[in-house]
């Protein structure tokens, strides 16, 4: 029942074979016997009062394709109900006033809420070794990350804790540890998911999307979460699309870009490997390649790594013990009070960022590090925009490596930035990208861990993408396979 | 270019961050190693190229803000939003004396 897809899931509720509560029943028991830490905040009453109300619609045949379907959320999207920590001491006991716009369309679906999932704090990290919580551990091999900042979201579609979840993706965060986990996610155009109540790091940047098996339960998910958003000042006003509309369009006369420079020095053989393996099948189905340059990549990562330090520095000004949030038990004035309970409130790794981020907005470094990393920012979404008059889509790896162990990185962030080459570029140029499950590499470890190819699009270009994902996963089977013990048992 | 001690201290402390000597030492050689990384935009000739703040204003230049019209939206939710404050009295907001 728990490997099924959401299509399959819905005609059971709507057949009566199965109801939402037994669903929720279900999956509740399966998180309960997980020892990945994925999840931070469970609440089965809670979860069990949605599925009642579930059982209701599908009773009075008011039910949606999401209605009783179990989905989680990133604990970087507010819940009323819910605690929302963002991964953060700061926020440890944080209960919203209100529900992030994100939520409350998956409640109006009918969607069941499992829980809040574990992530890099402030959804800064690649690894999900930044959340406050611990990190959380990959199904496929519980000594390696499952990658981030999403790491808890992915980790549980993977295991099969839930069918789908949501993540957010700043520099990467949605498809890298979709990649690194074996499952599907996709990171829409910037302005498509509302960032309403979801807690921001690098608000230029932000954009929530769907994970799950399967580039159609995307599509599904993604339906309910995209839209324009009133409460959202950067939410893009267009038509409303049904993203599973175009799903079986044949591929053939498809052109795929495959920038030369993903697949230079640095990109690991196994990885390699299974990224070309899946170009070719992409030939079969009728999509050409064709040799693009994307000049600039390398540089993603330092403006990157100024752009979004800068925001955040910015946008966690407002923890400062006074509204929410942590309060430092013993100070003297109100700058120490300040200055104890954010030194006490943020993580390492958040700290340095803040720290970035203030230094390149000061007076006098303002030109030569902020904008300067704008005016790159300008030249790497133009490269794209030439880019795809040579092709419709563009492909390549999502990762340079498979995931590495618990704590190889640690306390080098440096290593731990440059591993984001192939996907910061996507954000900084706002554009919608996917990865999709396309093999296994045996990494340094010669054990098998995921692979993930990763799909780039042109503006609003998501049903495309879902389209040339699903013809994929119509082809290969790499996206049904599972880890160990995901599949069996109850 | 690298920063000095005083240099991480001073950042700290526009940052309102407390910052002991021990992990000063510890985050400077850090961040040196992101300015290193970071250093590498300097050899970009970006002459005349203008910043680029909103990622969608590369597709459409025309694109703003939106300004909505000054009008009450909102139900007033005070109460609700105070009771995740660390301190509150009668609807404000408690922090450690500031004027004597």
């Amino acid at each position: 029942m728990h490997t099924k897809s959401i299509k399959e899931l819905s005609s059971l509720l709507r057949g009566k074979k199965i109801s939402a509560t037994e669903l929720a029943q279900l999956f509740l028991a399966r998180i309960r016997q997980s020892d990945l830490n994925a999840f931070l905040h469970v609440d089965e009453e809670l979860t069990l009062a949605q599925a009642a109300d579930a059982d209701t619609r599908l009773e009075f045949d008011d039910a949606t394709l999401l209605t009783g379907i179990p989905i989680a959320h990133k604990d970087i999207f507010v819940t009323q109900r819910w605690r929302s920590t963002a991964g953060s001491r700061m926020l440890e006991n944080y209960v919203s006033p209100f529900d992030a716009t994100v939520v409350s369309k998956l409640i109006d679906t009918g969607a069941v809420n499992l829980g809040k999932l574990n992530c890099d704090e402030f959804a800064m990290g690649s690894s999900n070794e930044n959340s406050y919580f611990g990190p959380v551990k990959n199904p496929w091999d519980k000594a390696a990350v499952p990658g981030g900042s999403s790491g808890g979201s992915a980790a549980a579609v993977a295991a099969r804790l839930t069918v789908g979840a949501t993540g957010t993706d700043t520099g990467g965060s949605i498809r890298q540890p979709a990649a690194l986990c074996g499952i599907t996610g996709i990171k829409p155009t910037y302005g498509r998911v509302s960032r309403y109540g979801m807690i921001a790091y690098a608000s230029s940047l932000d954009q929530g999307g769907p994970m799950a098996k399967t580039a159609e339960d995307c599509a599904i998910l993604l339906n309910a979460m995209a839209g324009f958003d009133l409460r959202d000042s950067t939410s893009i006003q267009r038509r409303d699309e049904d993203f599973t509309q175009g799903l079986e369009k044949p591929l053939s006369g498809l052109r795929i870009g495959v920038p030369k420079e993903y697949f230079g020095a640095g990109l690991a053989t196994d990885v390699e490997q299974a990224v070309r393996a899946a170009l070719s099948e992409y030939e079969k189905l009728g999509a050409k390649l064709v040799e693009i340059s994307l000049p600039n990549t390398s540089l993603s990562i330092p403006v990157y790594y100024v752009i979004a330090p800068a925001e955040a520095s910015s946008n966690l000004s407002r923890f400062d013990g006074v509204r929410y949030g942590h309060r430092a038990k013993e100070y003297g004035d109100l700058q120490d009070m300040y200055r104890k309970t954010r030194a006490e409130g943020f993580g390492e790794e958040v700290q340095r960022r803040i720290l970035v981020g203030t230094y390149v907005l000061c007076h006098g470094y303002y030109d030569a590090y902020y904008l300067q990393a704008q005016r790159i920012r300008r030249l790497i979404a133009q490269d794209f925009q030439l880019a795809f008059t040579q092709c419709d889509v563009i492909m390549g790896p999502v990762t340079p490596t498979v995931a590495w162990d618990i704590g190889d990185k640690a306390d080098d962030p440096v290593a731990n930035y440059l591993g984001d080459i192939y996907t910061l570029s996507t954000n900084l140029a706002g554009l919608p990208g996917m990865s999709i499950p396309c093999g296994f590499g045996q990494g340094e470890k010669n054990v098998n861990r995921p692979v993930g190819l990763q799909l780039t699009g042109n503006y609003f270009d998501e049903a495309r993408l879902l389209n040339i994902a699903h013809k994929f996963q119509q082809a290969t089977d790499w996206h049904l396979r599972a880890p160990e013990g995901a599949t069996a048992g109850i | 270019m690298s920063l000095s001690l005083s240099d991480v201290q001073h950042i700290a402390n526009l940052a309102q961050l407390e910052i002991s000597d021990e992990r000063a030492e510890k985050t400077l050689a850090q961040l040196n190693g992101i300015f290193a990384l970071v250093g590498q935009m300097s050899a970009v000739d970006t002459t005349g190229i203008e910043p680029l703040s909103h990622p969608i204003a590369a597709l459409m230049p025309e694109l703003s803000l939106r300004l909505r019209d000054d009008r009450v939206l909102e139900p007033d939710l005070r109460d609700a939003y105070q009771q995740c404050a660390p301190a509150t009295q009668d609807g404000l907001y408690l922090v450690p004396r500031v004027v004597e």
